[in-house]
């Protein structure tokens, strides 16, 4: 069975070969632009940022040696081996410092998206074209939510510490406004998604505004309000972690003091409870979330 | 509905509600222990609610005095101003270093998480203790803020752009080994099959089986996380990680309102125009990515 392969004569090759040295300059032509362009803005951005690449190869061998240094103790030895010292904060002999600003951290998030929840359902009525009586509550409601999202929830907590003061105040009012603007918009675009039927049911009833939307609306789009307002929880967590940065409560703030401060093995054991409390919580409103979607069909 | 039709029909049904509920009561039962599971949760979050306004201590007078001094602020804030040219100038400087901390920040990402993408892949990594490490790796990077990772970089490299950089490179690397081996893992076999059918060694598989196909697929999460780095890299410069967020948290520190209401507007015009721009060379990549998929 053996065959060997057979050459096309040249006449018939010549224009085979060179379609295909075509095809391939062609596309090696874009790639090489493409290289070029991204190493472009990579000089010029190097240039912005003043970049140094020498500067960065001296200072590199910092950055694992700052990780080995904060899983150590005062003491020299490795944080795991003396627990008690490592994580010194969730002893019950300091008050469980730690454990606190953690449950503190939680209860922020959960304000946040309750408050953010209640605001985005209201608005989202308003924001829907299907619903809305009128087209201009549709556009300000809906420019009103894109600029409650676009702007980060940490700038919104800042200019609240300045006006609200330092503490959790103005974190749970920056996530919740933010909240708001996330939730808004994705409530708003699943009662677009509405079968209207039931809508026009009720109307022909006599019904008014509000009970149209409580009883043809709602029943409809709940299992992914919820579903949405869980997935929020779970960046508000996040999100509130970190609002202590700015004074606005939470587990943050002890970070960044610890930080600030050099107390290596605490920024370390802070890191491992803040991390374990985000996968924690994922893994929690993932459970839920399932549990809810098996309820759904009753 | 047929019922219903004829009820209406001989209209000699009194249709009061009274009548109506004894005529259908399985439609009007209340079912006890949904109404109650419904009651408990809503009685479980509302008690959540208020405990947890008592525990952070949040209280209805400051929240006022508070929301007063808010639009007293926000009255300040227009019109919109810079003070003068020069300041102007060094917002915009700033607003650049913001889009360039974001571009080398998912660039370096990108670099570094590419080979180890495939490291945490199933189908290119046959060491499953090496492949558990790298996800684990990715996931516990991806689970500190950036913030966070801004205020660590600071504290090793120094206040200003620097860190910016390194601190997006290494939250973004967590998630882009994470999205990289999920697109590894669900590339087509059938190319694979062919380098190794010609004798390629597992190198040349990689390159030639399954990198064609992933590539476009790479490019385009790499540029939607470009621009989820313009929004965050306007906000690192908080912690001291250079951008445009090191003025934003000085003049709100100072309450030169004007100047906050003018950063915000930067900052949201360049965040719209980096989207337009990264979400339209997203979609004619993906029409390149599409072809072989129609093909298939």
């Amino acid at each position: 069975m053996s065959s060997a392969l057979q050459r096309l004569p040249e006449g018939q090759l010549e224009p085979l070969a060179k379609a295909y040295r075509d095809a391939v300059r062609a596309k090696r032509v874009q790639v090489e632009l493409g290289v070029g362009l991204v190493l472009g803005l990579l000089v010029l951005s190097a240039g912005i940022t003043q970049f140094d690449p020498l500067l960065f190869a001296a200072n590199a061998h910092r950055f694992p040696s700052y990780f080995v240094r904060i899983f150590h103790l005062e003491s020299g030895a490795t944080a795991w081996s003396d627990p008690s010292e490592w994580f010194w904060g969730v002893l019950p002999e300091y008050n469980f410092r730690w454990l606190w600003s953690m449950w503190d951290t939680l209860l922020i998030a959960y304000l946040g998206t309750m408050l953010g929840t209640l605001g985005g359902f209201l608005l989202c009525f308003m924001a829907s074209a299907n619903l809305a009586r009128s087209r201009a509550y549709v556009f300000v409601a809906r420019r009103s939510l894109e600029f409650f999202r676009s702007v980060p929830e940490i700038v919104f907590a800042m200019i609240f510490v300045a006006a609200f003061g330092l503490g959790s105040l103005a974190g749970v009012l920056a996530l919740s406004i933010h909240t708001m603007g996330a939730l808004g918009k994705l409530f708003s675009d699943a009662v677009e998604n509405i079968d209207m039927k039931p809508v026009d049911g009720l109307i022909a009833t006599g019904a008014t505004w509000w009970e149209t939307n409580r009883y043809a609306v709602l029943p409809q789009v709940l299992p992914n309000f919820t579903s949405y307002v869980l997935w929020r929880f779970e960046n508000n967590v996040r999100g509130a972690s970190v609002m202590g940065l700015v004074g606005a409560g939470g587990i943050g703030q002890d970070l960044m003091e610890y930080i600030r401060k050099f107390y290596y093995s605490d920024i370390s054991a802070l890191l491992v409870l803040i991390v374990s409390l985000v996968v924690i919580i994922d893994i929690l409103t993932g459970r839920l979330r399932h549990f809810l979607l098996g309820l759904q069909p009753r | 509905m047929a019922v219903m039709g004829s009820t209406l029909a001989r209209a000699t049904v009194p249709l009061d509600r009274a009548s109506v509920i004894l005529r259908h009561p399985a439609v009007f039962q209340r079912h006890l222990p949904s109404l109650l599971l419904r009651l408990a949760l809503c009685g479980g979050c509302g008690g959540l609610f208020l405990y947890a306004i008592y525990r952070l201590d949040l209280s209805l007078l400051r929240t006022l005095q508070g929301l007063g001094a808010l639009i007293h602020f926000v009255g300040l804030m227009f019109p919109p101003t810079a003070g003068t040219w020069g300041k102007f100038l060094v917002y915009l400087h700033a607003l650049g270093e913001t889009v360039a901390i974001a571009f080398l920040g998912t660039l370096f990402a990108a670099v570094i998480a590419l080979p180890c993408g495939f490291l945490a892949s199933r189908n290119v990594m046959p060491i499953g203790v090496l492949r558990f490490l790298m996800r684990r790796a990715s996931d516990v990077v991806r689970g500190i803020d950036q913030l966070i990772w801004a205020l660590i970089w600071v504290g090793i490299v120094g206040l200003g752009p620097m860190a910016g950089v390194l601190a997006l490179a290494t939250s973004d690397f967590g998630t882009l080994v994470k999205i990289f081996s999920e697109a590894i893992e669900t590339a087509d076999r059938r190319p694979v099959e062919g380098v190794m059918s010609t004798g390629g060694d597992s190198l040349q598989v990689v390159r030639f089986g399954i990198v064609p196909q992933v590539l476009p697929v790479l490019a385009g999460q790499v540029l939607y996380l470009f621009e989820s780095n313009t929004r965050s890299s306007t906000i690192i410069g908080i912690v001291g990680a250079g951008g445009i967020g090191l003025h934003l948290s000085e003049q709100i520190r100072t309450l030169e309102w004007q100047h906050v209401s003018l950063l915000i507007i930067m900052i949201l015009v360049a965040v719209t125009a980096i989207d337009a721009v990264a979400s339209r060379l997203r979609r004619s990549m993906a029409g390149h990515a599409g072809e072989p998929a129609v093909s298939r």
